[in-house]
């Protein structure tokens, strides 16, 4: 693959892809477009390169969000935070980041690292940690290869900074997480330092381009009057699980999560059948009475049924009209140690991981009458 | 006696309607719509008020219906100048206000944009302290410079009290003649849209005197005595006064409308409205006998804000619509002849082939002079008539949840053009008077008005904060003219902030109720 210059455009496009593989979690992507949009006509196109381009003992550093979607549409950053904690990083290490690298492609943190690179004036690897967005700083492939999520550096709107070192990145997830309440619900961090030879192996290739091409392939649909639902499965290699209407709505919160179920009433040809889904920010499992169709790490994303646009788990409301999809997870989540750290078990539930199968596409039915 | 009068502007017609106190119609009347939309409105008012039957002592109520703020926004016609302050620094500051707006529209709105420091953080402490210096400093840009000032301030929704503070300190300094819109008076959460939101309706401020007052005069002139209401997006009313502040509350208040006067002619609280016009069709649908929101942000003039909108379908399909065949294809609309319907139609004499030509050589309206349809023979027409009928029924399918079918009602002046057949709809609804729905449903609209706060349940029980939460709700209904003791909540959304510790959730609280024959708008005088 070529090194290319990340347009305008391309965030548009990034953003849309980051809000499917965002799983109804990660936050609405439309500020961090905007942020890096901006950061674009002050600064430049950054470039965006290959993981296997990146030097093996050259440094990356992921600049992320922490906290509450929720807070971040209303506080907006001040907008160099991020390079702010990066470059206290750099500073902490005594080491320069050759580029920068996206946590999670999926809500938010998908386009944080584009404003970054365009400051800075540095490449944005053409990777992620996840392929999706997950809920807890822990819930990383390079924790998988025994990468450190610390030295860990962040700070708020304010000028407040924050070194964390820690024993795990449990921890991390723990003491990060309670330093983003107090500094107002949201804050950027730069984290899991790793140098090229490492994030060769423990994160993964072309998410960056895999986001862009799933928000390229939904705008020439929708310009071309296609099926959009059925592209978007294609390019996903995903699976229509459901279509319906939201007829409840469960949302409390339980440890600082926002944690619910919704039930969807199926509609056409799965008129009769209702689907649970249970969420804990990120959807994490859908069914059908006992039936499981999908569990984490596979990705689970409503859509609004008209336009298959992805619904954030903030933005569901009861009467919705939706589409729900199943789409397969990295295969690095499915080894046993991928789905032992974010698979159904580590979310409370006592069920197994079932992976999704690969291009189930827009006509598979429900399960209660696939064996008829 | 306390009849209503209710005006409804259409891209066409403007209708007028004159119920009396058990809601039933007294008279009715369509006037042409006009470029500046006024003219239109006095007209109708005029002849509605020299109808048979009609007693101008006994009206009590005007509800208008007006396109005024839409066309001003649209057109980038009449908008103030304004200032634009946003308090949240040293946050936000990546994204400085009117960054995603077209470049035209902003240009015409604004050159003087400031973020200052203040603003709150979600659980209401400071985000900075107020800077005097710097507030002196914004003021003196602002002085003799602008026509109105919009006030955003970060978490204002949770916290008002920077918002509350800086409009009296602008209202002292640039006076009373300078209107001051205040953030958390008209938006939710999402500090963008809220601004947008904010920003529109100060950019409105000279066109809602103008159009409000102007309703308001041209009543007093006509010798009546009645209070004013507008009709709002979500097909609920606010009084004048209330209005004038909020004029962006105007928008698209037209299909809503509509819904609202199908549901009430028909009896029916769950059905599809299909409103076909002179110009267009709006189909939207009815939920509890309210119209069914929309899902997704919407653009107003191409800006993003998150107001409540009808979830409707519009298409280019009405009365006036041009058919064209040509190569054994046939194409009906976008565009129409509009109110010259009757200079240009084929059977009133012109030259034109319209969907009422082909309506009335169907046989299924009586208009004009049929004879003059010698050349629109039946195999003309049927093809036509089937795509008009198709365009209907891909609407019908869009927004219908079920494939069983749902009930239908057909109102607007141009539903004429569609069969009693319709697939998708289990039954056809045609009610008496369904060419002024518009205006019967802004007549009989309830008056309705929505809070959207967070509340920490670690300081209220939840009890004590869905308690409080309606309470607010009611209150500001009745600010709206409800009568507070016939007022309902019509929704009311809990909804827990991701990732905060526990307890801190955001209640959404709608409230509507019949009009309160004590409400506080204004009343139109003869002075």
């Amino acid at each position: 693959m070529m090194r290319t210059r990340i347009t305008h455009q391309d965030v548009d496009d990034i953003a849309v892809g980051g809000a499917v593989l965002g799983a109804g979690g990660g936050g609405d992507p439309y500020l961090g477009k905007l942020m890096a949009q901006r950061a674009i006509e002050q600064y430049g196109p950054p470039e965006l390169i290959p993981l296997r381009e990146v030097p093996d003992r050259a440094l990356i550093m992921l600049p992320a969000g922490i906290g509450a979607p929720s807070v971040i549409i209303e506080k907006i950053p001040r907008g160099d935070e991020a390079v702010g904690v990066l470059k206290a990083l750099q500073k902490h290490l005594g080491k320069k980041a050759f580029a920068v690298m996206s946590a999670e492609v999926g809500g938010l943190n998908g386009t944080i690292p584009i404003s970054v690179a365009a400051r800075l004036k540095i490449p944005v690897v053409d990777a992620d940690c996840m392929g999706r967005a997950f809920p807890e700083v822990q819930l990383v492939i390079p924790n998988l290869y025994g990468v450190s999520a610390t030295p860990l550096i962040m700070a708020d709107e304010k000028g407040n900074q924050i070194v964390l070192s820690t024993v795990s990145n449990e921890w991390t997830e723990l003491l990060s997480r309670t330093m983003a309440v107090r500094m107002g619900g949201f804050a950027l961090m730069a984290l899991y330092p790793m140098e090229g030879r490492i994030a060769k192996k423990a994160t993964l290739p072309g998410m960056v381009s895999f986001c862009r091409r799933i928000g390229r392939t939904l705008r020439s649909a929708r310009q071309h009057k296609k099926d959009i639902l059925a592209e978007l499965l294609k390019v996903t290699k995903g699976t229509r699980l459901f279509k319906g209407k939201i007829v409840n709505l469960d949302r409390r919160v339980e440890k600082g999560w926002n944690l619910g179920e919704l039930i969807i009433q199926g509609s056409d040809d799965f008129r009769g059948e209702s689907m649970k889904i249970d969420f804990q920010n990120e959807n994490l499992i859908a069914r059908i009475g006992d039936k499981i169709l999908a569990t984490v790490p596979d990705l689970i994303t409503i859509l609004d049924q008209d336009t298959a646009y992805p619904i954030t788990t903030e933005g569901l409301k009861y009467g919705l009209r939706v589409t729900v999809i199943g789409m397969p997870c990295h295969r690095k989540w499915r080894t046993p140690a991928g789905i032992a750290l974010a698979g159904p078990h580590h979310f409370g539930y006592d069920v197994p991981y079932q992976p999704l199968k690969a291009n189930g596409g827009v006509r598979k039915r429900h399960v209660s009458s696939a064996g008829n | 006696m306390s009849h209503r009068l209710g005006i409804d502007v259409g891209g066409t017609h403007t209708d007028a309607v004159i119920l009396d106190e058990n809601k039933r119609l007294v008279a009715k009347t369509k006037a042409r719509t006009t470029p500046d939309v006024t003219s239109g409105i006095i007209q109708a008012l005029k002849q509605i008020l020299e109808q048979p039957g009609v007693d101008r002592c006994a009206i009590a109520f005007a509800m208008l219906g007006t396109t005024h703020c839409t066309n001003a926004i649209a057109e980038r016609k009449h908008l103030s100048k304004i200032g634009v302050i946003r308090m949240g620094a040293p946050a936000t500051l990546s994204i400085p206000p009117l960054f995603s707006w077209p470049a035209d529209l902003r240009d015409v709105v604004t050159d003087k944009m400031f973020i200052i420091h203040g603003g709150h953080e979600f659980d209401g402490r400071e985000i900075s302290k107020l800077d005097q210096n710097e507030i002196d400093g914004v003021i003196r840009e602002l002085v003799g410079k602008v026509d109105a000032v919009a006030v955003t301030g970060v978490f204002a929704p949770v916290n008002p009290a920077h918002e509350k503070w800086l409009g009296e300190r602008l209202r002292s300094a640039l006076g009373e003649d300078v209107p001051i819109t205040l953030s958390h008076e008209i938006g939710s959460l999402g500090l963008l849209e809220r601004e947008n939101a904010a920003t529109l309706n100060s950019a409105l401020m000279k066109t809602a005197q103008m159009a409000f007052s102007g309703f308001a005069k041209a009543i007093a002139k006509e010798g009546l005595r009645a209070q004013l209401f507008l009709g709002q997006n979500d097909g609920t009313l606010m009084g004048l006064e209330y209005a004038l502040r909020y004029p962006i509350l105007t928008i698209a208040s037209g299909p809503s409308n509509s819904l609202r006067g199908g549901a009430f002619l028909s009896n029916l609280k769950d059905a599809i409205v299909v409103d076909v016009g002179g110009t267009t069709t709006d189909v939207g649908v009815l939920v509890g006998g309210f119209p069914r929101e929309s899902a997704v942000a919407v653009d107003i003039g191409g800006v993003r804000t998150n107001f409540r909108m009808p979830d409707l379908i519009s298409i280019g399909l009405g009365g006036g619509s041009l058919v064209r065949r040509d190569n054994g294809s046939v194409r009906v609309g976008p565009d129409s002849v509009g109110y010259r319907l009757e200079e240009e139609a084929i059977v009133f004499g012109g030259r034109t082939l319209t969907a009422t030509d082909i309506a009335v050589a169907m046989g299924r309206a009586n208009l004009g002079d049929p004879k003059r349809l010698a050349k629109v023979t039946r195999s003309v027409a049927k093809p036509v008539d089937r795509l008009i009928r198709q365009m209907v029924e891909g609407c019908i399918d869009r927004l219908k949840l079920s494939p069983a079918g749902v009930p239908v009602v057909l109102v607007g002046g141009g539903s004429i053009l569609l069969p009693d057949e319709i697939e998708g709809a289990s039954e056809i609804h045609r009610p008496t008077n369904f060419d002024v729905a518009n205006a019967i449903g802004v007549a009989i609209a309830p008056v309705s008005a929505e809070i959207d706060r967070l509340f920490s349940y670690a300081q209220y029980s939840r009890q004590e904060a869905l308690q409080e939460a309606q309470k607010l709700a009611i209150e500001k209904a009745r600010l709206a003219g409800a009568d507070p003791n016939n007022t309902e909540i019509v929704e009311l959304e809990e909804i827990a902030m991701a990732y905060l510790p526990e307890h801190a959730v955001r209640i959404k609280v709608k409230a509507a109720g019949p009009l309160s024959p004590d409400s506080t708008g204004i009343r139109a005088t003869a002075s």
